[in-house]
């Protein structure tokens, strides 16, 4: 940064403005539809449309991949806690065009970015898809069992692949695969021959569809495939979305504390608010203090990406601690609210379900 | 200014001089003067008084600073030379930020010159505590009753850190807080000023204590103890909260203090943490073991994991105090992040350090390592400053907006 820059912690006017602008797209907008998408498993599609007109993406691209925006992580990290706290499964749904168009942007070609950026940043809205968690016990996203074999001028893919979000209207999936070279990321039609979806059903994130995939010789031209560079590509994606699910984390935490909170207040029993209770108002503050830590360490993550630091350190301890953060806090919302917090005409039951997965999720959302 | 997490280079500078400090000057005493307990570290306390207020070499005056974060991390980092050594550093202490905060230009200049000046080192201290009133400060029994041109205090106070330093040197001073109107409750609370040797106030004990043993922590008692009218700090009018004239801090004002210090507690606990992890670190490195960030967490051995986690609420206390911190800087009301961040810093490196020793084996509860004794070190960051209890529950009244009365 410029020697002008003193230690702070405060977003910068313009970012304090994205905020505040979907913050309240997702107190108007997202969660009002989040039960009700969580119970039907299907996104509102409505909800999608009228997120493309904020441009998130052209916003999230920096003007030589033909955006307008600061294409800062840290500005993303804002953006996916703002939409998570509205609701996990809609706020993933929303950022999903960056699973395919950030990795594009950062190891795409020029033709490449030419070839499909502009998709994203129409009037429709064009669903993207990542494709690297695999179903195995101790799958290592950054050394994926998927592999790729060259082909003549083409490459093969064969693997699983799952928790996929698979969106209607999409038209692409960025699927990573081990090459002799090293990891790499490949973009793939999803009527590919040899590539099959099958829905899935999980504890959580009922709301946004995801599926299991198979690939059986699934043939990518090679100019599908974005830059190997040993690795490297394929590391600063999964990096970039450790620290995006990060940020949602807290974004999840945080809309759960503040159910949590409100109730608290307004709860009666022995003649006073609950929150008066030390029991209640103390878990409460260790609540507030764990989702302010958290999104502090998730906020380093990002701004060590924005310096061109690898970060993966950093983004390894901000996964670890919002992952923990946003369970403990869902949980403790569910007890705050007791039996309330149980029943499914509440948003903590959910938010609890969907809380555990970020045990599991690598690549729903990006910075 | 945008979001940043990185030091200017002046901070950057200030850090390193203070690490070489700590590292040379500091560690080599660590394990003395636990084990002389009240002894005066005279190598620490002439080294740190004959180079006081030294910059580090470089440092560009007219350059942005970070202001209090700075101050944060000079404690880190002398905390992790020595938490008691960095205690006893002959300094105004807490009882000098009272005096900057509520004294007058004539107060301050009269109390805070000889800190400044060429003769012996000189300690402040603040007593508040006793022996029936830790947290709950409002119910404190000492007494300070008018009497000609002067107060007359009377009363014991008891865990006065640094309070040996400050009562039995001359040019040092103890700030006392004593009610003039016991019936008024906190609004009768107010702050004196005794200077060292004030016939009356009689140091009568140091306590033995768990660690920070450099650290001098006295029993002090007030009998007929007589201070001139002007060394009280701000107005002698006993009046509710609300009604106070304005630039009259009071109790409130008192407490406010607190908001300044919280963060400076926590970055010393990071700094007995950090001592702890990375004294963890080099052990685990030299039997090959090294956190492996981006492998899945099935790979993970049960240490790894460990060690990550430590680490990344190392960081979250670090970052939480910090922000506190920075509030500051902006000039911001930072009584919640305060509190948050001395919370978090209190309990992370309590039990950082508790895992430090237990991961590290025999050879951590062994006395021959330093990770011992930064356990025991550490956790006095949990109860001074406000305990652990007492930050929670500022934090909960700030989040939930009810009062004292409201959430006691």
């Amino acid at each position: 940064m410029g020697a002008r820059s003193v230690i702070d912690f405060e977003p910068s006017d313009e970012q304090q403005l994205i905020v505040e602008t979907l913050h309240q797209f997702a107190a108007r907008e997202i969660r009002p539809r989040a039960r009700a998408c969580d119970e039907s498993g299907a996104l509102p599609h409505d909800v999608l449309h009228a997120a493309q007109a904020l441009g998130l993406v052209t916003n999230a691209l920096d003007a030589a991949a033909g955006g307008d925006g600061d294409g800062r992580a840290v500005t993303a990290a804002l953006i996916a806690e703002e939409l998570a706290w509205g609701d996990l499964a809609i706020g993933c749904a929303i950022l999903s065009p960056q699973l395919l168009a950030l990795p594009i942007a950062d190891h795409g070609s020029q033709a490449q970015q030419a070839r499909w950026l502009p998709a994203f940043q129409g009037e429709r809205f064009v669903p993207g898809a990542l494709a690297v968690l695999e179903p195995g016990f101790g799958a290592d996203v950054f050394a994926p069992a998927t592999r790729a074999q060259r082909d003549g001028e083409a490459w093969l893919l064969d693997g699983d692949k799952c928790l996929v979000p698979w969106i209607e209207g999409g038209e692409h999936v960025l699927v990573t695969a081990s090459s002799e070279a090293g990891a790499r990321g490949f973009v793939v039609a999803r009527d590919a021959p040899g590539l099959s979806a099958t829905p899935e059903r999980n504890l959580g994130l009922a709301g946004l569809p995801t599926v299991a995939l198979s690939l059986q010789r699934v043939r990518v031209p090679e100019a599908d495939a974005l830059a190997c560079d040993d690795g490297r590509s394929v590391r600063r994606v999964l990096t970039r979305a450790r620290v995006g699910l990060a940020a949602a984390a807290v974004g999840v935490a945080r809309a759960a504390y503040e159910i949590a909170r409100d109730y608290a207040k307004e709860r009666h029993a022995f003649g006073a608010p609950i929150a008066t209770k030390q029991a209640i108002a103390f878990r409460l503050a260790d609540m507030a203090i764990e989702i302010d830590a958290a999104r502090l360490l998730t906020w380093e993550a990002a701004w060590r990406l924005d310096q061109g630091d690898d970060a993966e350190r950093e983004a390894a301890l901000a996964q670890q601690q919002t992952r923990r953060v946003a369970l403990e806090v869902a949980d403790g919302a569910v007890q705050v609210l007791g039996g309330y917090g149980y029943i499914r005409d509440q948003l903590p039951e959910m938010q609890l379900r969907n809380a555990r997965g970020f045990a599991c999720f690598e690549g729903l959302a990006l910075v | 200014m945008p979001i940043c997490f990185e030091l200017t280079r002046n901070t950057q500078l200030a850090r390193d001089h203070f690490r070489e400090i700590a590292r040379t000057r500091m560690r080599p005493l660590a394990r003395k003067y636990d084990d002389l307990e009240h002894a005066l570290p005279t190598e620490w306390v002439s080294y740190a008084w004959e180079n006081r207020g030294r910059a580090a070499q470089g440092t560009d005056l007219s350059a942005p600073a970070d202001g209090f974060v700075q101050v944060c991390i000079q404690a880190e980092e002398l905390c992790w030379g020595d938490a008691g050594l960095y205690l006893r550093t002959p300094t105004p202490g807490l009882g000098g930020s009272a005096v900057a905060a509520a004294g007058t230009e004539e107060q301050k200049r009269r109390f805070l010159t000889a800190f400044h000046g060429d003769g012996p080192p000189v300690w402040g201290a603040m007593a508040i505590t006793e022996p029936g009133a830790g947290s709950d400060s409002a119910a404190i029994q000492t007494t300070a009753s008018p009497d000609g041109d002067a107060y007359v205090l009377n009363g014991t106070k008891v865990f006065c850190t640094g309070g040996e330093g400050a009562s039995q040197h001359a040019g040092g001073f103890v700030v006392v807080w004593a009610t003039l109107d016991r019936a008024a409750g906190r609004a009768g609370i107010k702050a004196f000023v005794v200077p060292a040797g004030t016939p009356g106030m009689q140091l009568v004990g140091l306590e033995n204590k768990l660690g920070i043993r450099a650290s001098d922590t006295a029993t002090l008692v007030f009998e007929n103890c007589r201070v001139p009218r002007e060394n009280l700090l701000g107005s002698a009018e006993v009046k509710p909260t609300g009604k106070r004239a304005a630039g009259d801090p009071g109790f409130k004002g008192a407490l406010a203090t607190f908001d300044a210090s919280r963060p400076i507690v926590a970055a010393m606990a990071v700094g007995v943490g950090r001592a702890a992890l990375e004294c963890l670190m080099q052990e685990l490195a030299a039997h090959g073991i090294a956190p492996r960030y981006t492998a899945p967490r099935a790979a993970l051995s049960a240490i790894e994991r460990d060690v990550m986690e430590m680490e990344a609420e190392l960081q979250a206390a670090r970052l939480l105090t910090w922000r506190a911190a920075a509030m500051m800087n902006r000039g911001r009301p930072n009584n919640l992040e305060a509190s948050m961040a001395k919370a978090k810093a209190g309990r992370a490196v309590t039990r950082i350090t508790q895992k430090a020793v237990e991961l590290l084996g025999p050879a951590g509860y062994s006395k021959k390592l330093l990770v011992e004794k930064w356990m025991r070190d550490a956790k006095i960051n949990d109860i001074f400053e406000g305990t652990q209890q007492i930050n929670q529950l500022i934090v909960a009244r700030r989040i939930l907006d009810y009062s004292s009365a409201m959430l006691r």
